[in-house]
């Protein structure tokens, strides 16, 4: 009713939608360590990146987080063959150990290095490493100025916040670049990390904060952080209401991620204090004096985009019933089994890169 | 409309308002000018409480706007009331999309959704943006985004708007819509205007009135008697000082009139020749191009130049100028064509042999510097460039004095950032020397000096490329003149010549007497007529 005609179809996909897309694609991967698996998750995220990112400037993260993952797969396997791990018969190289002293029983420094440990140690870290990806894909895909306009009008102020520093990635990735080229126009090739803070750490930062004042000055003198109209009294009750749904929130999470807690009294911790959150938002969003120019509405593409995600957990789900053994392999040499279920879920959520292909009208003329 | 009373102000370690006075009256369009560093910025800021909300400092006084006093609010609070358009309007923008920035502050103020549409609506068509109404802001034109940035802080109905350096970073003809956008403000809204810029010469004619701070002091008063005495005046004050014209005139249509009794005393006195430098090419561009994803920036430029030369690179926001230049440097990307400087390429060799042969400073000179002090920024400068120590420190000297060893590059001014950016780049002794945008943020006597250093480098046989936008520059600086258009170029020959086929990039003195084009070639060719057997 709000929306011009067109302007859905012009604009990509809701970003809630490819945050809760990319999440859910996350909780897939976490759920296995079948290295098939995880790298066909990686590809998926990869293809629906590609196709349906815009040409903003967050738009480059995905590469960023493609090489966060690389690193953390080196980490993996470094500390795996410095410190051990998982022991196997296949002996690759010994490394001279260092005996540690009693207190330190269970390390060991040095010593064989086998071809199981050192698979179990690279399997481990690319599941890290596909985590890390799939929030790639979402910095990738979601606006996150049009994440700001979807967060109740309560937790409008605390979500500006949180979007500037998040904001702060893309200007930094623009920043390096930048910075990069004037590094060259200086003859400076240097490649020592003390040289690389100097020359091109502390001149990003410094131009990231520069930026993030300017934002800030700009919004203020807009009207942004207001408290006309709203009494004193009003809004210290908000802020209570408020307080008291978020800790119930994170009291009852804590309490279903801990051993100690009966799973069902966890969950209705839980659920009390999703309710006292969302009640909380919802008094509190009332007396807010924001109004919206236009709500982001969430369609049936941007339900679609979620379910093509939730087939992705509902295969690592299904695979785990039927296929048991086949999501978490054993740490042998011979090539893993591919999970059918788990795999067709993680297909099927490349349907975005259909669903939501980036129309060419966004880039307008320079 | 906007009341200051005795107000001071000053940060821990500097006075920057001492004791300002003035009052601005409604419906009035009103400029702050005075020299880099004069505390425009903080004055502005002032007005709607961003100083020293944002700043700190000790502020002493009372401000008030619309009968609201400012120091009793906050920022936000003010956002009716005065509208605040920052230097960069990218770095203020908070949505990605044209309707939804404009809508932003209204939505801040509560304001109902139907009044909003229609607020917007009106906007829209008041600035003329109705054909980028649904574009995503980044796909704008930076005239475009300027106006945007304007509308935005309209939504509300402020009656105050305060605008810090609006067409600084704007082509001529950019800057024209918007002054002409804000032109419409003032005489359909009445919208009280304050306005800070350097380019006076863009601005003059739309304003009213003058205030000029000066050592932190505030003179208030028409333009023309603001602007005679003051040290920073568009070239038209100045010819008619020179003239002794009466007023003195702000505007070309004023000093036209006037200007009858001194075109006939240059009349006798020809215009200067300047022979063109000879010699063998330094620089030979044939064919190049770049591309970015979607877009040919650069599109088969040639270009061939000699030491000595001074060349001003000029065309609209997005002309291809800058891609040219770090194209031609070889740091930047070329995607077709050939580069030859004293017959290397230089995007074939090691950055450190490439800055030898063309040296070029970024739009950002403080992109260049990283070092903590002056003094160890020009060390840095000579290993990096192998020259004997203190090479740097002496280039420097040269260009400008009273330069601080021991200040943070980040403190120094504008004029003094760039001199040391440019000694950087003249240690490593490059023939060729590539200048991006370097008047941004520079007052009449920082281009002026600035384009005395560069004429002299060119005189010691460097060749000299600049890009601007800043006609009134080009006409000090340049020998030669080239138009780009859509990467492209499209005029190419003697300044002289160049500026005044086109009312574009004509300065002030050119469309007033026709065939000078600076003051001080007015003041020299009266000279020697006076001195002359006539």
């Amino acid at each position: 009713m709000n929306t011009v005609p067109g302007r859905a179809a012009r604009r990509g996909a809701h970003p809630v939608a490819w945050w809760g897309w990319a999440l859910l694609l996350a909780t897939a991967a976490s759920r296995t360590a079948n290295p098939w698996l995880l790298l066909l998750v990686v590809a998926v995220s990869g293809l629906v990146v590609v196709w349906c990112r815009g040409d903003e400037p967050w738009s480059g993260a995905y590469r960023v987080f493609l090489l966060i993952g690389a690193t953390a797969i080196a980490v993996r396997m470094m500390f795996y063959v410095v410190f051990g791990g998982a022991e196997g018969a296949t002996v690759l190289f010994e490394l001279p150990s260092v005996r540690l002293p009693e207190w330190a029983a269970g390390f060991r420094l040095g010593g064989a290095v086998s071809a199981e440990g050192a698979l179990a140690a690279a399997w481990d870290g690319l599941r890290l490493a596909t985590l890390l990806v799939c929030v790639g894909a979402a910095n990738a895909l979601a606006s996150p100025r049009r994440l700001l306009r979807s967060v109740p009008a309560a937790l409008y102020e605390v979500s500006v916040a949180v979007v500037v520093a998040l904001s702060v990635a893309p200007q930094l990735v623009s920043g390096v670049a930048r910075i990069r080229r004037a590094r060259a126009l200086r003859g400076d090739t240097g490649r020592s990390p003390a040289n690389l803070m100097r020359t091109v750490v502390v001149p990003v930062l410094h131009d990231a904060l520069d930026r993030s004042l300017a934002l800030a000055a700009a919004m203020a003198s807009r009207g942004y952080g207001r408290a006309a109209g709203v009494p004193a009294g009003a809004r210290r009750v908000t802020s209570a209401f408020l307080l008291t749904g978020l800790l119930g929130l994170c009291a009852g999470a804590y309490a279903l991620l801990g051993t100690a807690t009966p799973a069902p009294a966890a969950w209705s911790l839980l659920a009390a204090g999703a309710g006292a959150a969302v009640f909380g938002i919802a008094f509190a969003s009332r007396r807010v004096p924001h109004t919206r120019y236009r709500t982001d509405a969430f369609g049936a593409r941007d339900w679609a985009i979620l379910l093509s995600g939730g087939a992705a957990v509902a295969g690592t789900v299904l695979s785990g019933v039927a296929e048991p053994g086949t999501l978490w392999p054993q740490a042998t040499l011979a090539v893993p089994p591919l999970p059918l279920y788990a795999a067709c879920g993680v297909l099927l959520a490349a349907a975005p890169a259909l669903l939501a292909p980036t129309s060419s009208t966004k880039t307008g003329p320079r | 409309m906007i009341h200051f009373d005795r107000v001071t102000f000053r940060y821990e370690d500097r006075a920057v308002l001492d004791d300002v006075g003035f009052d601005v009256p409604e419906g009035e369009f009103c400029l702050l000018v005075g020299t880099t560093g004069a505390g425009k910025s903080t004055l502005l800021r002032c007005v709607n409480g961003l100083v020293p909300h944002f700043t700190g400092g000790t502020m002493s006084g009372a401000i008030t706007v619309a009968g609201r006093s400012v120091r009793a609010s906050t920022p936000a609070d003010l956002a009716d009331v005065v509208g605040y358009v920052a230097q960069d309007p990218l770095a203020g923008f908070v949505t990605d999309d044209v309707e939804l920035e404009l809508a932003y502050t209204a939505e801040q103020l509560g304001v109902p959704r139907d009044a909003m549409r229609k607020r917007v609506t009106e906007i829209v068509d008041l600035l003329g943006l109705a054909d980028v109404r649904g574009r995503a802001l980044a796909a704008l034109s930076s005239g475009q985004r300027q106006r945007v940035a304007i509308g935005a802080a309209l939504v509300a109905g402020p009656s105050a708007l305060v605008l810090d350096e609006p067409t600084s970073a704007l082509d001529p003809g950019a800057a024209d819509e918007v002054l002409s956008a804000l032109h419409r403000l003032v005489h359909d809204l009445g919208v009280t205007v304050l306005l800070a810029e350097h380019r006076l010469e863009r601005v003059v004619q739309y304003a009213d009135s003058a205030l000029l701070l000066q050592g932190g002091r505030v003179r208030a008063g028409s333009l023309g008697e603001v602007l005679a005495g003051a040290p920073v005046a568009p070239p038209v004050v100045r010819l008619g000082e020179l003239a002794g014209w009466e007023g003195p005139p702000v505007t070309i249509r004023a000093a036209r009139r006037q200007a009858a009794p001194l075109r006939e005393r240059l009349a006798s006195a020809p215009a200067p020749v300047e022979p063109p430098p000879a010699g063998p090419p330094l620089l030979e561009a044939a064919g190049v191009a770049v591309d970015y994803p979607g877009v040919r920036a650069v599109d088969g430029v040639d270009l061939v130049s000699r030491r000595g030369e001074r060349i001003a690179l000029m065309g609209r926001n997005g002309s291809g100028k800058s891609s040219l230049l770090w194209a031609l440097q070889g740091t930047g990307k070329r995607s077709a064509g050939t580069v030859s400087i004293e017959g290397g390429d230089p995007a074939a060799l090691k950055p450190g042999r490439r800055r030898t042969l063309a040296g070029l400073v970024p739009a950002e000179p403080a992109d260049l510097l990283y070092a903590e002090t002056v003094a160890g920024e020009c060390e840095a400068a000579d290993r990096d460039g192998d020259a004997p120590a203190g090479a740097c420190a002496k280039i420097l000297a040269d260009l400008v004095d009273g330069v601080d060893a021991e200040a943070h590059p980040r403190d120094l001014s504008e004029g003094q950032r760039l001199a040391l950016a440019l000694a950087v780049t003249l240690t490593a002794a490059p023939p060729l020397l590539l200048l991006d945008e370097p008047t941004r943020g520079l007052d009449y006597p920082g281009k002026a000096a600035l384009a005395a250093r560069l004429r002299r480098l060119a005189d010691a046989g460097h060749c000299v490329v600049v890009s601007t936008h800043d006609v009134e520059f080009t006409a000090e600086f340049a020998g030669r003149v080239v138009i780009l258009s859509d990467g492209q170029v499209v005029a190419d020959g003697p300044a002289r010549s160049i500026v005044a086929a086109s009312p574009m990039f004509a300065p002030q003195v050119e469309k007033i007497l026709p065939g000078r084009l600076t003051v001080a070639e007015v003041a020299a060719a009266l000279d020697a007529s006076d001195g002359g057997p006539a």
